[in-house]
């Protein structure tokens, strides 16, 4: 019975914070192939939701239909609506560079430009014209390794290539580059995969405390991950989402079998 | 053999373990001899290397040297001008015998009388025709020159050069021979005083044409291949790359851009003739441009080496991994941003290599050149490249039919001069190539 009511006020205290971006029946098409089926997902903010399933089910697919990357695929069609903050992302009046801005990404493999530290992180804020001068610059490149936890990795070598880092510290440093355009919601597709134990638990460590000021949707295929980072875990299987719920729920007392069975590494 | 009979009578004879005959010898000795056939076609392709560019150098590197005969010369006004009438008629200056200058003096300085006859046209024979030319010059720009005696410095005529230089088989008898003993004794005189002497032929590569291999230059073409260079250049790097960005990063993948594909492919296999005769047909006979001048030269070689350019920069931008696309695109940057911020710098390494590889053939391609007439007699370095022209190549296709020995040596000696281009295009190539190369 007490039990019961603590959950019911934990589901109530989580449905009042708002909604940061909404998926409602997104299907995704590359060509003729129908990727994904009528996704109904929300977005919370200063929220950590986790995207879980088997390879091929559209984690990634779904999570580029938020910064509208698919759009860069030749031949990807996205139905449904998806908005951030109210408005329809898909709008044609919708600038993407913009939304893009608003809605950063992290990728699978840490993908640093073949340049320096420095440019790798000024770069975003400078195409946008987030710092007029040379020293606001310069702030706001130490202000988004602080943030990543680089700074005191790298301060010392900032025009040093950021290619020559450690896999870790490059990964750190393309978090840092998204965090530097001073997004709303950052996306992260399986950010630590190619990452060694000690530098996922950083990048862990990070996203928690990435939480308090960014909206974040990370793609995980391990369970562990998502049960140790995530508030909200959202299940795919097969293109559908098949349950979106609390972390906590999800992992110890999932509502749907698939889950179920998925959690308890019965396929995947 | 035992095993199988043993097997056969139903016995085990040994529990030896399973023999694997995968022919580990066989397969070390096919892989020697593989690696034989290997360094045989490289030793092959080297020795034709090296015969092709010693036959070159030995028979060109004479050509940058030529005999040159240096005495004072009288510039007597009794023959320049008789009359005095260079005030009233400066033709007389441009029509004046001058040859006979340099005939009475080289005459005076191996004492010979000016009534024998004879031995006054073999002196004549020791220096070059050009003599006209440059004493015409140095009294045009001087006329108070005249009267005077001044050194000046004349070419060697082809055959003292060529003598003189110990090309010409002097067993052979006197008179099938295109050197007199007579003149032999004489240069020999010469070279002993230092009237004669081999200088560095400045004038191969200032000169322009000439009928007299001696006086003979690749000023002409050395200008020519300059400008069809630059043309090229100027030309085929942005309009290669703008299309090749447009095919790599925009254009829909449809069975129009695959057409256009295919046929850009097939455009770099075009004989370079047809180019030549593309150009003589569009840019002389229907937009009307000058015959043999470098700009439609340049224009044809620009539809030749566009090809090449085109393929080497799609290339090296598909090269460009699709990750750096993705980060730039993910952090909001539009797509020209991304692709002039971040791919065409990662792929400018290849897509200079591409050009300067583009460039280097159009240096040699003759055959569209001797079609819009860059093949002309041209004795003037061009001033624009509207005027008439040659070309490197074509240069050394016109000194290879001409039938002299000393254009014998000045053939091999263009032809060094092309390949010492060609071999620092290259290096340029790699230079470039080496110096931004990156990795991610
Ligand atoms: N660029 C693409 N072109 C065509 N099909 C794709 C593309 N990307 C993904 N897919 C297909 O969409 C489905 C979902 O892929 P994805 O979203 O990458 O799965 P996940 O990230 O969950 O492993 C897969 O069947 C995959 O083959
Ligand atoms: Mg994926």
């Amino acid at each position: 019975m007490t039990e019961a009511a603590t959950e019911e006020a934990l589901e109530k205290k989580m449905n009042t914070v708002p909604l940061k971006m909404v998926g409602k029946d997104v299907s995704v098409y590359y060509g003729d192939k129908r990727a994904l089926y009528d996704v109904n997902l929300n977005v919370r903010e200063n929220t950590v939701t986790a995207l879980i399933g088997p390879s091929g089910c559209g984690k990634s697919t779904f999570l580029r239909t938020l910064n509208r990357m698919n759009d860069t695929i030749d031949g990807c069609r996205v139905t449904g609506l998806i908005t951030l903050d109210g408005g329809d992302i898909y709008d044609p009046a919708i600038d993407v560079v913009e939304l893009r801005a608003r809605v950063g990404m992290v990728f699978q493999k840490p993908n640093p430009f073949p340049k320096s530290i420095y440019e790798n992180v000024s770069y975003g804020p400078r195409i946008h014209g987030l710092a007029r001068t040379k020293a606001e610059l310069d702030q706001v490149v130490e202000q988004s390794l602080q943030r990543a936890g680089l700074w005191n990795e790298v301060k010392d070598r900032l025009h040093e290539s950021g290619t020559g880092l450690s896999g870790g510290q490059q990964q750190r440093l393309c978090i840092a580059r998204a965090v530097a355009v001073s997004p709303e919601v950052i996306l992260m597709d399986e950010p630590c995969s190619a990452l060694d134990p000690i530098a996922t638990a950083k990048v862990e460590e990070l996203i928690h405390e990435l939480r308090a000021n960014f909206t974040i949707v990370i793609v995980t295929h391990s369970m562990q991950q998502a049960a140790r980072v995530s508030q909200r875990t959202a299940m795919f299987h097969l293109g559908n989402l098949v349950e979106e719920n609390d972390t906590d729920k999800m992992f110890t007392n999932p509502d749907d079998q698939r889950t179920q069975d998925y959690i308890m590494g019965r396929f995947g | 053999m035992t095993d199988i009979v043993s097997q056969a009578s139903g016995k085990v004879v040994s529990a030896a373990p399973p023999r694997r005959d995968i022919g580990i010898r066989r397969r070390y000795a096919a892989e020697r001899r593989f690696r034989f056939y290997g360094l045989a076609a490289i030793a092959f392709g080297l020795v034709f290397l090296f015969i092709l560019l010693w036959t070159v150098v030995s028979k060109g590197y004479t050509a940058f040297l030529q005999t040159e005969i240096t005495l004072p010369i009288t510039f007597s006004e009794q023959l320049i001008d008789p009359g005095n009438k260079r005030e009233s008629d400066p033709k007389v200056l441009q029509t004046a015998n001058y040859p006979l200058l340099v005939r009475d003096a080289l005459a005076e300085k191996l004492g010979i009388a000016s009534s024998d006859r004879p031995a006054l046209r073999q002196v004549s024979g020791l220096f070059s025709d050009s003599a006209r030319v440059t004493l015409r010059d140095m009294v045009v720009s001087d006329p108070s020159i005249i009267g005077k005696t001044v050194p000046v410095t004349v070419l060697a005529s082809a055959n003292i050069d060529s003598a003189f230089k110990g090309q010409f088989d002097l067993t052979v008898d006197e008179g099938s021979r295109k050197v007199s003993d007579q003149q032999l004794g004489w240069v020999n005189t010469l070279a002993e005083e230092g009237v004669l002497s081999k200088g560095f032929n400045t004038g191969l590569f200032v000169n322009g044409n000439s009928s007299r291999p001696e006086a003979a230059g690749l000023g002409v073409a050395l200008v020519g291949s300059l400008y069809l260079m630059g043309i090229v250049l100027v030309l085929s790097l942005p309009i290669g790359v703008a299309a090749s960005i447009y095919l790599e990063e925009f254009a829909p993948k449809n069975r129009l851009t695959d057409l256009i594909e295919v046929n850009i492919n097939n455009l770099a296999a075009v004989p370079s003739i047809v180019y030549g005769l593309l150009g003589l047909a569009v840019f002389i006979n229907f937009a009307g441009l000058p015959r043999s001048a470098p700009l439609v030269g340049g224009l044809v070689l620009t539809l030749m080496t566009l090809p090449t350019i085109i393929i080497a920069t799609r290339a090296a931008l598909r090269a460009v991994p699709p990750s750096i696309r993705s980060a730039a695109l993910g952090l909001g940057a539009s797509r020209m941003q991304t692709i002039f911020h971040h791919v065409l710098p990662l792929a400018m390494p290849g897509i200079l290599t591409g050009t300067i590889i583009g460039l280097a053939h159009a240096l040699g391609e003759t055959a569209p050149l001797l079609l819009i007439g860059m093949v002309a007699f041209v004795a003037n370095v061009p001033a624009t490249p509207l005027d008439p022209s040659t070309a490197l190549p074509v240069q050394i296709y016109m000194w290879a039919n001409e039938a002299e020995r000393a254009f014998v040596e000045r053939t091999s000696g263009a032809i060094i001069v092309l390949l010492a281009f060609l071999i620092i295009m290259n290096l340029g190539a790699i230079l470039l190539r080496r110096r931004f190369e990156r990795r991610w």
